[in-house]
């Protein structure tokens, strides 16, 4: 390089630039590697599956290959009544969430209950597996795999659930409408306690990926949306035109995620539902067309459960 | 330029590149800040255009995020270097045929990776969107040819020294290498939870921090000196810019997660080190303001020197800004609120957008060899961005300040959304300013390589006379 100073120059950079990284990569990695996953990270990870934007599952992001979380009321396998029970589905296939695939993401203690009382060591992605979150006597949670424990099968947990709810898939789907771009899921520590609920701790994101934060908050905060408002008809009405709700709303409308038919099989036509609401906008009819119900299987359905699932 | 892609190295005109890379920042200029408009319209009227679904706001945000980021700033930055490197060295670009590809791989690479983002195909986290292949084609096809091209072209220079310029232009090439390998972690590791979250913001600030802004400070390091005709004002001052963007402009990408729940110790290392952002600053500012000494009417006369000049001015309030909004005081009032997003704005359309427009403006004329076409037109754009501009940052800031209060006297949301519908509307208007000035100034270069004055060899655009 012609100069002496420049040689020295390119070993100064070499070290300020390697210091750099030193203390904003490796110690914060070491620092925030070591917390353990707390109650609510296990259940995030369990709900969400895996990986929940692209993902070899699931490239177009159409929410495949993700768990079902259910609500069971009566034991799958003898039938007897049970107290209501959070169970999370791994249907044959389904990639486990990286707190049961790598070794650090649960904490020393958690993992250690996971896998002496829990048994999660058994579970095996090609097979499925249904998990629960248990806590022991200090508070410490761990996951069960309930295939395991207690020979709970997949398609019998799904035929005795209460309720299907589709959050993993539909957290898909709040990243690939870009929701995230306009709701924060990060309550901020200083002021956000009333309106928005309690901030995260420092443990409740191990094993979630994207963990979605958002940076511009252009709308409230949803990380606690559904312990605010649970209501799944005041979701429908909103996801479908945000202004039949609430009239100064900037949301998009999410029509489109109906798809081309109704919970009954009926055509959706959005073209002939805006032109009847843009006559009721209008003052020309008194009530506004009716929402269609949303089939069982629509990126809507999947997209309404994550939202109301944000306890 | 199909011509060139299979001709000899010796065949291929000297600055073709850099033309290329020229022309494609301001189309993707004009395609960036009309997305950025139709968006703006959507936040003041939710729906306006409704039906058009393939324009959803949430499908169409990060397009034009990464449109203007890796369409026109980065192009611009990659024609500006493959003219300026080799005008410092006294030599000529290392491989124009390997520019020319680069160019056009750059182009069918972006269309592929912002089609993706459009379509929702993302990893899910803000500025590293782009899934891992496109993460890979970016980093080995897009940027890797181009540094190569940089590198090998200060190696061979024919002078002695290496200008500031050039230091900036190899190092921060270097940093951006490694930090988009690194930044992008998260995707080749699956890191998860506040790991994942961190490294997310650890790129983002870094990209900005490391590529953004130290290339464009050294865009204005060659094109004031050299059209003013005067030095620089003092090398060790840059030298104090340059180390202190090494040491302390790496090293603050916690800041952008203030209300999260990282680790205490290093939220406030990333606050201190966040106020340090004001050395490089400072330095570089004075710097550029000391060198246009006995030639600030050119400021006025000279459309180049108008538009460096006003971006140094916008980065005093630039890193004012950034320097104290992310300490604790402030940054728990404004954080995540419309400030960030005028700040955002100031750093990118104001201080980079402004130095790099110079940069393309006076290489085109360089390397065209033509006078500009039209002052009139020239100014026009000028005016129309610079107005356009700071009624965006105006509006945006009074909206993030008025977000700001709602959020610490816990107004339900709807009222802040309410609130800040007028501002919505004139961040509206700035944007399309802004979207109509590019388009007057893509105009401008056409007819500038078609009828622009011929600039005899061994002289300067600046020296001869407008025509019309």
């Amino acid at each position: 390089m012609a100069f002496r100073e420049y040689k020295i120059g390119c070993y100064m950079f070499g070290i300020a630039l390697s210091f750099s990284m030193f203390v904003t990569i490796f110690l914060p990695g070491l620092d925030i590697s070591s917390v353990s996953s707390t109650e609510v990270a296990l259940d995030k990870q369990l709900t969400y599956g895996r990986e929940s934007g692209f993902s070899y599952e699931d490239p177009f992001l159409q929410g495949k290959g993700k768990p079902i979380k259910v609500i069971l009321s009566k034991d799958p396998e003898t039938g007897a009544a049970i107290d209501k029970t959070t169970a999370y589905v791994f249907p044959a296939g389904t990639p486990f969430p990286s707190g049961l695939t790598h070794t650090k993401i649960l904490g020393t203690e958690v993992k250690a209950l996971s896998e002496s009382k829990g048994k999660i060591a058994e579970a095996k992605a090609a097979d499925g597996a249904v998990f629960l979150v248990q806590t022991d006597a200090n508070d410490t949670p761990y996951i069960e795999d309930a295939t395991a424990t207690r020979g709970w099968k997949v398609d019998a947990v799904l035929k005795a659930a209460d309720q299907q709810i589709m959050a993993g898939s539909g957290k898909t789907m709040f990243i690939r409408e870009g929701c995230w771009w306009c709701h924060t899921l990060l309550p901020e520590q200083t002021q956000d306690w009333q309106s928005f609920g309690r901030p995260p701790l420092l443990g409740d994101f191990n094993g979630e990926s994207p963990t979605t934060f958002g940076s511009d908050r252009k709308a409230p905060d949803l990380l606690h949306v559904g312990s605010r408002n649970s209501s799944r008809e005041w979701m429908t009405l909103h996801f479908f035109n945000p202004r039949l709700v609430q009239p100064h709303s900037i949301m998009p409308r999410y029509d489109y995620l109906w798809g081309d038919k109704d919970a009954n099989g009926k055509p959706i036509d959005l073209k002939e539902w805006d032109k009847e609401y843009l006559a009721y906008a209008r003052g020309e009819r008194i009530y506004p067309p009716e929402v269609p119900s949303y089939a069982p299987n629509s990126d809507a359905r999947y997209l309404i459960d994550f939202v109301l699932n944000l306890k | 330029m199909l011509k060139y892609l299979f001709a000899k190295e010796g065949d291929i005109p000297q600055g073709s590149a850099a033309v290329f890379f020229g022309v494609s920042s301001i189309a993707w200029f004009i395609i960036g800040t009309g997305i950025g408009s139709f968006n703006a319209a959507k936040l003041a009227f939710p729906d306006w255009w409704h039906g058009l679904y393939a324009l959803q706001f949430g499908h169409m945000r990060q397009v034009h995020v990464h449109a203007v980021i890796f369409g026109w700033i980065a192009m611009a930055f990659a024609a500006s270097m493959m003219y300026i490197t080799p005008a410092l060295g006294n030599t000529k670009l290392w491989s124009e045929k390997l520019g020319i590809w680069n160019c056009l791989l750059y182009n069918v690479g972006l269309c592929l990776a912002l089609a993706l983002l459009w379509s929702g195909v993302t990893s899910g986290r803000e500025y590293s969107d782009h899934i891992w292949p496109i993460d890979l084609y970016i980093a080995f096809v897009m940027v890797l040819p181009w540094c190569l091209n940089i590198w090998m072209t200060i190696i061979n220079r024919r002078t002695q020294g290496i200008y500031t310029t050039n230091w900036f232009f190899a190092a921060c090439m270097f940093m951006t290498v490694i930090v988009f390998l690194i930044g992008n972690m998260p995707e080749w590791l699956h890191l998860t939870g506040l790991n994942e979250a961190y490294m997310t913001w650890w790129f983002a600030h870094n990209i900005l921090g490391l590529l953004i802004t130290p290339v464009a400070a050294a865009i204005t390091y060659y094109i004031v000196p050299k059209i003013t005709g005067n030095p620089l004002y003092s090398h060790r001052v840059g030298h104090l810019h340059f180390w202190s963007i090494v040491v302390f402009y790496s090293t603050p990408a916690a800041h952008h997660l203030m209300s999260s729940p990282l680790p205490e110790w290093l939220k406030s290392f990333a606050s201190v080190e966040g106020v340090l952002i004001l050395v490089p600053a400072i330095a570089y500012v004075c710097n550029i303001l000391l060198t246009m000494q006995g030639k600030w009417r050119m400021f006025v006369e000279n459309v180049e020197i108008k538009f460096t000049i006003t971006g140094v001015l916008l980065a005093i309030p630039l890193n004012m800004q950034g320097g104290f909004q992310q300490t604790r005081a402030i940054n728990w009032y404004i954080h995540g609120t419309g400030w960030i997003v005028a700040h955002a704005h100031l750093a990118l359309l104001g201080f980079s957008t402004f130095a790099e427009a110079a940069a393309v403006y006076y290489g085109m004329q360089v390397l065209l060899r033509r006078k500009l076409y039209s002052l009139s037109l020239a100014n026009f754009h000028f005016w129309t961005l610079l107005i356009g501009f700071s009624l965006y940052w105006v509006s945006m800031t009074i909206a993030g300040l008025i977000q700001g209060a709602a959020k610490i006297y816990e107004v339900p949301y709807v009222d802040v959304v309410i609130a800040e519908h007028p501002y919505m509307i004139v961040r509206w208007l700035g944007g399309t300013m802004v979207f109509l000035g590019n388009i007057v100034w893509l105009w401008n270069m056409y007819m500038t390589a078609r009828a622009g004055t011929v600039v005899p060899a061994g002289r300067q655009p600046a020296e001869l006379a407008y025509e019309r």
